[in-house]
């Protein structure tokens, strides 16, 4: 089975920090097909399913983050990342006056 | 109710037990089972093994609850009260070696996706310095 694979501008003001890292990690949880992201299209490619690894990629506001997934519903998985990042990690105006994390 | 491991975190300062426990639920939500204990009874810093059996009991779940603890007589309070626990129920409790804030946030969203205790006590121990 090949990469499905996707990409989405992260526009969020604290970048891929806490929260919208939660949010990422645990909507990839939901699903079985393998899943990860890398901040360059070339790599390095990182376990969208854990917080930590996530959260340690430190993926700053303005970049393009690469999605791409193998597996099970591998498609929706990435249409499913790709829209939550594009809602802004449904956070918004409101959530940016509290996301410093 | 809820099938998903539970957590437990025990600090010296009850602010600081309650604040990770705000954060758990606000950032990863209801759908794990939290609580939360700190200060000794009069009001001042410790732990207490009654009161960790007591948050134990309130986030308890048939997959497990694991510990999230701060510093020393957290972590011999903590052992002591999974020692009192009936066996059955000591198998399934674990204290993780992670910090506290962080390690309840990760730990619960691991678990939030129906994860085993084995992981969820994984995860959270992969923020620490191996």
């Amino acid at each position: 089975m090949s990469d499905i694979t996707g990409t989405a501008l992260l526009t969020h003001s604290a970048g891929l920090h806490a929260r919208p890292t939660l949010k990422l990690t645990m909507l990839a949880k939901t699903f079985a097909a393998k899943i990860e992201v890398a901040a360059k299209p070339e790599g390095p490619w990182i376990d969208a399913k854990s917080v930590v690894r996530v959260m340690a990629m430190k993926v700053p506001k303005g970049v393009t983050l690469n999605i791409r997934a193998n597996g099970d519903k591998a498609e929706e998985a990435v249409a499913a990342i790709i829209a939550l990042v594009n809602r802004d990690f449904d956070e918004g105006a409101e959530g940016e006056k509290a996301a410093h994390g | 109710m809820s099938s998903n491991v539970g957590i437990v975190i025990v600090s010296h300062s009850p602010k600081v037990a309650e604040g990770a426990a705000d954060m758990v639920r606000q950032m990863v939500g209801a759908e794990v089972p939290v609580a939360w204990t700190g200060g000794n009874p009069d009001g001042g810093l410790g732990t207490s093994v009654p009161a960790i059996i007591e948050a134990i009991d309130k986030a308890w779940s048939e997959s497990g609850v694991a510990i999230l603890v701060d510093l020393g007589g957290a972590e011999t309070n903590s052992e002591m009260a999974v020692e009192m626990l009936d066996a059955e129920r000591q198998s399934k409790v674990v204290i993780c070696n992670a910090p506290i804030v962080e390690g309840a946030v990760i730990a619960a969203a691991e678990a939030a996706s129906g994860a085993t205790l084995d992981l969820v006590k994984k995860t959270a121990e992969e923020l620490s310095p191996q």
